[in-house]
């Protein structure tokens, strides 16, 4: 029973802070600005829940299971929440329903949570969806606004969609194995047609998820029609679970098939990374461009998933890290803009600097981190899964990933250039920040920079997915 | 014993300047800025002093040869057992070499800024720009290893941006950098991964282990790397051309030379630092650090340098006598200088008596820094005055101008290569080197410098006799200033100095490619030849151009084509917005945009049809949009089915 408690110890934060939520929405309820500041201190708690007694074991059979690594993808994933609840305070404070928007967020967590740590593809399936529902009622939560309940629809057909298509996908593995455990699962493949169909399925249903190319239609849509707190969830906290989850079961659960998986994983990568970087190119809109981007990004993470061993494991961790950062205090940014001005036009960025010069620099430290300029912690992220993805020695995809981060540096350089240097008849006006806003962007600042330089971050990271 | 703390303290200084200036200047130190970046730089500046005299006569030396030392050493990040990445500070004749250099000419741009930029709005910013710049110049120079010297590399890039965009309202400023950061980026991705390769087969990123391991045909490093080929070509020679286009891309050499005239419009004592004597040196340091790999193990690829420095040199002094903005003509004039000295690099080989020319590489680095700094710094205080850029709203300024006059004939006679200036010693050993060794080269190298006094007295003549001097009220503006303050005129006088006396160190005592002196043969009879060359360049451009009159147009006109290809720069920037906006976008942009809209959109919506007819119903409920994407999925699902079923099974 001990066992239960300490290797469900984050789970189990998480299920608390969402019952204590609920309680306080049956109560009498609490003003919004305290209650903010509470769930603050309660997501902060669930952080460091992540750095005590920890220990690796199993649970209910093989159908649940933890490990050092497990544990510390976990810190990631509540770290980011704790930071949405301090970028995008302005707008929580607005929302008329907060102690849902958290149970809802938090419930989500709780999916990531149990997706990372399971050891089965039903308890995977399930978590799955706990991770993905209350995402779609998050989308919906700009009430009154009609883009957002498009987007929320839109986000639950598709993902039905490409559930279903993962059932299939589960139960042919089934079928052909007669069972579901990760660790059974490998002993049974043998490449046959049938195997390769199903898992042609459940990578589709993985790539759906990760918004790789031709699976990423969904995003920009979701993306531009939530709000800003939940858009950063998607393409942050949601993205990295993925990523974690499609790891393991790749080098686990199908490591027979890997010559297999590694040639899709190439392609998958490369369509990614160009289509993403195409259309990144030409949007107007903040938010828009971030979405695209971020299918960039992926499309890198898909270049370092691509080595097949635990240098690819550990690239793809610290990037998340970094990614973390990066991409958080972009929207951060974005999200205060938006919610003091309205704006969210790439043009009205204009004449940032001169009005908002420390609004401008965290951004111009994201967008540089983003495209991967040393010495912030991005390039260390590229450099280290480009160097994952070389171990196969596949120098041609090497080099179109090199080429794709130039691309990107082109539009990233757009925004910077446009916040610091083009000229602005109606900046925008000077921005007084909240206290829990500025905390955060700092956190973010400081982890762009300092992930990169204190190099036991990722000798860490290392250790762990040995 | 290399003091580490004295030599650790030369770029943090700057760097702490760049800090304090950046974070509180617009606060706090709104007017002390200047000064303090200044003081902080001049300390700089005597430490570095102090660790050259320190290197060169006290303890570098051991028998008979300057030791390569390296002063500190930081592990970063340890990959596996043996190989890691390194924080580390060099010290060998080079390094120290270029420490100088780059403190000192700082050291006169940040005192020429205080007149210059005197009253600019955003002056804190400035110069914490300029410590950051100075900060990374530094920290590249004494990089140990590959990595290091990498992450220097792009920190200098993007501090050059920032400098190079400083006047943020033009927005031929704001194009011109974002197009140097480009173009360098992209060179920067060959270095990269030419780093890669040199490293993993070097096993190492450090230099004296990398050097070591790849240029002793034994090592089982070498041997790898010499057998495992890709396109016809060893992984050595791929790793060395590509770092070799790191450098070309930065010391802007032909073809990758495009940024460099529109890096320009920045503030011309940013030009003076940056585009004459440090960052476009850059690329010539990179070579000579990792020259016995080049000279021993990919001999091919050191005659491609010798090459591309050749071409770029003549290419860029030709371009440079049809320019009429005389920032640009010196732009060209710094390409084609750079262009010596990686030829220079190019026609050396290793060790004794044939490394000639790595010492008169470096030696021409040390003299272009302080000629080149001067003309440009000249060139600021005739904008200065005369508030443009172009060469016909200059003429007759000997008179108001009488020091930058001076100077700027010191610095005009120096790089045209008349004795003693420095210019002069360095060049005849580059072209004594080259006819050594390549006589091609050595023709092009002659009938460059012919061209070389041609163009930069045509400058001269343009800008101090010419016309006759317009009085201050027809000017524009009509506004009345002198020369410029001692600010001002203090850099320009101490460079000429330099100039004027560089030439005379024993500089192959010093510095040369295995660090045992290197004693120059000095033959008068072969100085006849460049230097007759130079003052026919010279009396050809005082017959054109020292009294106003119409033979230059004749002249234009007789030449007709081959004058207007000069003075279109060749074509080579259209030729690049051919590849880029015709041949790329055309030839694949729309095709495939095409693609998408006919086929693909077409399709889509043949099928969006179907759906839509048949669910008349429900229609008003749905956008009609997420049939598509089960669409695309469903597609994207087959596809991958296909792949994986039928090719790779």
């Amino acid at each position: 029973m001990n066992e239960f408690f300490i290797l469900m110890k984050q789970e189990l934060v998480v299920t608390a802070i969402i019952f204590l939520l609920l309680f306080i929405k049956i109560g009498k309820g609490i003003q919004h600005s305290s209650l903010l500041s509470l769930v603050q201190f309660l997501l902060l708690i669930n952080f460091g829940a992540g750095f005590f007694f920890n220990q690796s074991g199993w649970l209910f059979g093989d159908m649940y299971q933890t490990t050092p690594l497990i544990v510390f993808q976990k810190n990631i994933l509540s770290l980011g929440v704790y930071l949405i609840s301090l970028l995008c305070a302005d707008w929580l404070k607005k929302t008329e329903h907060l102690p849902e928007f958290f149970m809802l967020m938090l419930s989500a967590l709780l999916g990531m949570f149990l997706m990372i740590s399971s050891g089965n593809l039903l308890i995977f399936y399930l978590a799955l969806e706990l991770a993905t529902i209350p995402v779609a009622a998050m989308a919906n939560f700009d009430l009154h606004k009609k883009r957002s309940s498009e987007g929320a629809m839109k986000l639950i057909l598709s993902s039905a969609f490409s559930s279903g298509i993962l059932l299939f996908g589960i139960s042919l593995i089934y079928g052909i194995t007669g069972t579901l455990s990760f660790a059974l699962i490998p002993g049974q493949l043998d490449g046959s047609t049938l195997q390769l169909l199903a898992f042609v399925f459940l990578l589709s249903a993985f790539a759906f998820k990760l918004s790789i190319v031709p699976f990423h239609l969904w995003t920009a849509d979701v993306y531009e029609g939530s709000p800003i707190a939940v858009t950063s969830f998607l393409s942050v906290i949601s993205k990295g679970a993925i990523a974690f989850i499609f790891i393991t079961i790749l080098y686990k659960v199908f490591q027979p098939m890997g010559e297999v998986w590694y040639n899709m994983l190439v392609i998958l990568a490369v369509i990614t990374m160009v289509i993403g970087n195409l259309f990144a190119i030409r949007q107007q809109n903040i938010k828009r461009f971030l979405a695209f981007s971020s299918i960039a990004q992926v499309g890198f993470i898909l270049v370092g998933m691509s080595s097949g061993s635990e240098v690819g494991i550990t690239a793809v961790v610290y990037f998340v890290l970094i990614y973390v950062f990066s991409n958080l205090a972009a929207f951060g940014v974005a999200a205060v803009i938006a919610d003091r001005t309205g704006k969210e036009n790439i043009d009205d960025y204009k004449g940032l600097y001169n009005t908002n010069p420390f609004l401008c620099w965290i951004l111009a430290l994201a967008l540089f981190s983003l495209a991967g300029i040393p010495p912030t912690a991005g390039f260390f992220g590229k450099l280290f899964l480009l160097t994952a993805g070389a171990t196969k020695a596949s120098y041609t995809f090497i080099t179109i990933a090199a080429l794709n981060m130039i691309v990107s540096l082109y539009y990233y350089l757009r925004v910077i250039r446009a916040a610091f240097m083009d000229k602005n008849e109606n900046p925008i006006s000077t921005i007084k920040l909240g206290p829990s806003v500025k905390l955060g962007l700092i956190i973010c600042g400081a982890g762009i920079v300092l992930v990169g330089l204190l190099s036991w971050v990722y000798d860490y990271i290392h250790s762990l997915s040995l | 014993m290399p003091n580490v703390t004295a030599i650790s303290l030369i770029p943090l200084l700057p760097l702490a300047g760049f800090l304090l200036l950046g974070l509180f200047g617009r606060k706090y130190f709104k007017n002390s800025s200047g000064l303090i970046g200044t003081v902080l730089l001049l300390a700089s500046t005597v430490l570095a002093l102090y660790t050259a005299y320190e290197y060169f006569f006290v303890y570098g030396k051991v028998a008979g040869v300057y030791e390569k030392f390296v002063a500190l050493q930081l592990t970063w990040l340890e990959f596996s057992p043996g190989v890691s990445i390194d924080m580390g500070l060099i010290i060998d004749p080079i390094s120290v070499m270029m420490l100088v250099v780059v403190t000192f000419i700082s050291l006169m741009v940040h005192i020429y800024s205080l007149g210059y930029l005197k009253g600019e709005e955003r002056f804190p910013t400035y110069y914490s720009y300029l410590g950051l710049f100075t900060f990374s110049m530094l920290g590249l120079v004494l990089a140990s290893n590959i990595f290091q010297i990498y992450i220097f590399w792009e920190l200098v890039g993007v501090s050059s941006f920032l400098l190079i965009g400083y006047y943020y309202d033009k927005p031929s400023a704001v194009a011109a950098c974002k197009k140097a950061f480009i173009v360098t980026r992209f060179a920067d991705l060959g270095f990269l991964i030419g780093i890669l390769i040199l490293s993993f087969s070097g096993g190492t990123l450090d230099f004296a282990t990398l050097i070591e391991r790849l240029t002793s045909p034994e090592s089982n490093e070498f041997k790898a790397a010499a057998a495992s080929t890709f396109l016809g070509a060893s992984a050595l020679t791929w790793g060395a051309a590509l770092v070799f286009i790191g450098g070309a891309g930065k010391s802007a050499m032909f073809p990758l030379h495009i940024w460099l005239p529109d890096a320009m419009e920045g503030p011309t004592p940013v030009s003076a630092l940056i585009h004459a004597a440090t960052m476009v040196v850059a690329g010539v340091y990179l070579v000579a650090r990792l020259f016995p790999i080049f000279s021993v193990a990919v001999p091919g690829v050191l005659e491609i340098i010798g090459w591309v420095g050749a071409v770029s040199a003549i290419v860029a002094a030709i371009i440079a006598c049809t320019q009429t903005d005389i920032k640009r003509v010196l732009a060209y004039s710094t390409m084609s200088q750079i262009g010596f000295m990686m030829f220079a690099l190019g026609v050396s080989n290793y060790g004794g008596e044939a490394g000639l020319g790595y010492t008169a590489s470096m030696f021409h680095l040390f003299t272009h820094a302080m000629f080149k700094a001067l003309l440009f710094l000249g060139a600021g205080a005739v904008i200065h005055y005369v508030h443009s850029n172009d060469m016909k709203d200059m003429g007759g300024l000997r008179k108001f101008l009488p020091i930058t006059h001076i100077t700027f004939l010191i610095a005009c006679l120096a790089i045209a290569g008349v004795p003693p200036f420095a210019g002069f010693f360095s060049k005849e050993e580059i072209l004594l080197a080259a006819y050594n060794n390549n006589m091609a080269i050595y023709w092009i190298a002659l009938i460059t410098s012919g061209i070389t006094a041609f163009y930069m007295f045509r400058l001269y003549f343009n800008i101090f006799w010419s016309k006759p001097a317009p009085s201050p009220s027809e000017r524009a503006g009509g506004e009345v200033h002198g020369e410029g303050g001692f600010a001002m005129m203090m850099p320009l006088v101490l460079l000429a100095v330099g100039t004027a006396a560089a030439g005379f160190i024993p500089f192959g005592e010093y510095v040369s490619s295995d660090g045992k002196p290197l004693h120059a043969h000095f033959d008068l009879s072969f100085s006849i030849a460049p230097v007759a060359l130079g003052l026919i360049g010279i009396f050809t451009a005082f017959w054109l151009y020292k009294k106003q009159n119409d033979k230059p147009t004749k002249l234009a006109t007789s030449l007709g084509g081959i004058y207007k290809t000069a003075y279109n720069k060749f074509y080579i920037d259209e030729i690049y917005l051919f590849i880029t906006k015709k041949v790329l976008f055309n030839l694949i942009g729309r095709p495939a945009a095409w693609f998408d809209k006919n086929i693909v959109d077409g399709l889509m919506n043949l099928i969006g049809n179907i759906t839509e007819k048949i669910s008349e119903g429900i229609k008003k409920v749905q956008s009609g949009k997420v049939q598509q994407y089960a669409i695309y999925f469903l597609g994207g699902v087959i596809v991958l089915a296909v792949l994986f079923i039928y090719i790779w099974k």
